[in-house]
């Protein structure tokens, strides 16, 4: 154990040896500032960025719910402590109110404050960072029409040593590298387009791309489906995999991505949040883009077979599906889609974490709402079955219908109550 | 709502019996002004897209159509008047009302979307069954008998029955009835309104009453009422049938008799 532990530091710091002293080369690239483009129209370049800021949901974590919008305040509690979205209005005092279009690129592009401080990259640099200086100056451009709000920013609330930033300098000298996506000429505009879109504004690696302790993604792993740091909830695979979206046509990923659900299933938990903040608003050619991209990532590595579930665990799980389940997700857990979504060959119930089929049943909810499905259907929260049953019926689920997944125990199920 | 099975109790299937009659002009007068709320619907199973499936997720705890959970938690949400139940689904999806089930359900869910919930519920109509409870202690039935009917003017404390109506049916569209629930769910919302758990739109009258009372007077008041049985027909009072006797934020203005 603690020569694993030593053997990986070592790794580390050698890793951030090399890349310190070769890697003096990513600041440097990154230094000249291009000057803002003036080809296009204020209003239009306005409206580019009014578009960037849903396709990046920057209200998602730059807005409270009834609050003003982009005035901050918005808690992401992680392991390291709790860090608040800050305002990004115009405002001079509370807001980016000061900064140049300079200031923001260096912000997006390069995760710096004005001043030179490195940002804590909970706001999705590393992703952002692939995104053009074109598109950084329509949505500095579209922030600073915004009406501007003197809500200060809350401070971070991190722990010591978290809570040092310049220790940020150490985290991103190993795992951040400044670098606008080129595209890729190889392939057809659709598909660049979807790739600009989910490796950048979309940054859908920051939740589908597994984390190492430190919260940085792996690029070897990227968006082969994660359990989301500091959340119950787990990040299907987005790659070519059974648990991914081998059995998702282009459409059915577009349609998810529109109405919140598809006959493959529904957004839920943080996804829902996404769907109705963001994806909604795509417009048809950007969400056949991001599908046409996400079409063409390879397999991820297949999981491991599992062993059976117990057939106790079978019967029980069975027992309280037909009394519980059977009326919306059907017999043979077909489901009723867009209403109730299918069980059988649904990526969230054959995810490698059984995360999202307990949160689901303990808790329950709606589908997103959006503009296609203004009045979702819901699913009940079970919260009053014992740990041991929930586990029988998650078992049941992930393991019927063709679905092998592997049981789930009741522990599992106490440490998500 | 058409579907309605039969209780077994048989005092309460001759009241049933009597209700028959009204029931078919209640119908006939629902069909007229909420046709949706009378969507056709298979013997068995659930028809995605009908109202009634959109609110699957409420009934499986609060009781077919809402009519109460079966352990005397979850209360029954029929017939309650609309604007009373989406002033809960508000307070409940954004912090007003603690309880994180609910928190949960109805996250991200727009207000247009909680009116229709709140409408279909309110528009339920079912029969109550006899009260689980019936016999008190003389003192306490006497002291939550004094609190519901009369109040304590001594205290500035008004009675139930001046904002919740003589037959404690509530009055439109935003104040509850109060009989037909259990004892446990009125003594907790009681309590949670004394500790500031459950708050409403300032000024929050229900928080202001229960703070002058004690927990044996909680204890007593919610007991009386929870053993009262439900004079059919149950429903809230019209809107502005009375004027109530302190302000409350919760309450439309125009139902307010004093300025």
């Amino acid at each position: 154990m603690m020569r694993l532990f030593f053997s990986n530091m070592l790794r580390r710091v050698l890793t951030l040896l090399a890349v310190v002293a070769g890697g003096a080369h990513a600041g440097a690239a990154a230094a000249p500032a291009h000057p803002p483009q003036d080809t296009a129209s204020i209003e239009a370049r306005i409206e580019t960025g009014r578009y960037l800021s849903l396709a990046a949901n920057c209200a998602g974590c730059h807005t409270v719910p009834e609050a003003e919008r982009f005035a901050g305040g918005t808690p992401m509690p992680t392991r390291f402590g709790t860090l608040y979205g800050p305002n990004i209005t115009p405002s001079r005092d509370h807001g980016i109110g000061k900064w140049t279009a300079d200031d923001f690129w260096n912000a997006l592009h390069n995760g710096k404050s004005p001043d030179g401080t490195p940002l804590y990259p909970a706001f999705p640099y590393p992703q952002y960072t692939r995104m053009t200086r074109a598109d950084s100056d329509a949505l500095y451009a579209y922030l600073m029409s915004q009406p501007a709000s003197d809500t200060p920013s809350r401070p971070h609330e991190l722990r010591f040593p978290y809570n040092q930033r310049w220790l940020l300098t150490l985290w991103r000298a190993m795992y951040f590298g400044p670098g606008v996506m080129e595209a890729d000429p190889g392939r057809d505009e659709l598909w660049n387009r979807g790739r600009y879109l989910v490796e950048g504004p979309g940054h859908c690696a920051a939740c589908h791309t597994p984390r190492n302790q430190w919260a940085a993604n792996d690029p070897r792993k990227n968006l082969q489906g994660a359990g989301m740091m500091d959340t119950p909830w787990y990040a299907t695979s987005l790659t070519g995999n059974a648990e991914g979206l081998a059995n998702w046509s282009a459409d059915d990923i577009a349609e998810l991505l529109r109405t919140g659900g598809s006959r493959q299933g529904t957004a839920a938990g943080p996804m829902a949040a996404i769907v109705s903040g963001s994806t909604q608003y795509l417009t048809d050619t950007d969400r056949n883009a991001v599908a046409a991209y996400l079409k063409s990532l390879p397999a991820g590595p297949a999981r491991r077979p599992v062993p059976a579930p117990s057939e106790a665990a079978m019967m029980v799980g069975g027992r309280l599906y037909e009394q519980h389940c059977v009326l919306c997700h059907q017999a043979e857990g077909e489901g009723s889609p867009p209403a109730w979504p299918p069980l059988a060959g649904n990526t969230s119930v054959l995810a490698a974490s059984a995360n999202n089929v307990v949160q689901m049943i303990l808790k329950g909810g709606y589908a997103p709402v959006t503009a296609d499905n203004p009045r979702p259907h819901g699913m009940p929260p079970f919260h009053a079955l014992s740990d041991s049953d929930i586990a029988s019926l998650a078992t049941f689920i992930r393991n019927s219908w063709g679905n092998a997944a592997g049981a789930v125990s009741a522990h599992h199920v106490t440490s998500l109550r | 709502m058409i579907r309605r099975k039969p209780s077994a109790s048989p005092s309460s299937l001759s009241r049933l019996d009597r209700l028959t009659g009204a029931l078919r002009n209640a119908l006939v007068f629902l069909a007229v002004c909420f046709p949706w709320a009378l969507e056709a619907e298979p013997a068995q199973g659930l028809a995605p897209d009908t109202m009634r499936a959109r609110v699957a997720a409420c009934t499986h705890c609060h009781g077919a159509d809402g009519r109460a959970g079966p352990d005397g938690f979850y209360p029954r949400i029929a017939g309650k008047p609309a604007g009373y139940l989406l002033a809960q689904l508000i307070s409940f999806r954004d912090g007003g009302r603690s309880y994180e089930p609910m928190r949960h359900l109805l996250e991200g869910l727009p207000d247009d979307y909680l009116k229709e919930i709140a409408r279909y519920f309110a528009d339920r109509r079912l029969p109550y069954s006899e009260p689980a409870l019936t016999m008190l202690p003389p003192a306490m039935r006497e002291t939550g008998q004094m609190l519901a009917r009369t109040g304590d003017a001594a205290r500035g404390l008004p009675a139930c029955a001046a904002c919740h109506g003589s037959s404690f049916s509530g009055m439109e569209p935003d104040i509850p009835g109060l009989l037909g629930l259990p004892r446990d769910y009125l003594s907790a919302q009681l309590g949670s309104w004394r500790t500031g758990l459950r708050q409403a739109v300032k000024p929050d009258c229900m928080a202001e009453v229960a703070g002058l009372l004690t927990p044996e007077e909680i204890a007593a008041v919610s007991a009386w009422l929870a053993s009262r049985p439900v004079g059919e027909p149950y429903a809230a009072a019209p809107a502005g049938s009375f004027s109530l006797p302190i302000e409350c934020g919760s309450i439309s203005t125009s139902a307010h008799g004093q300025p």
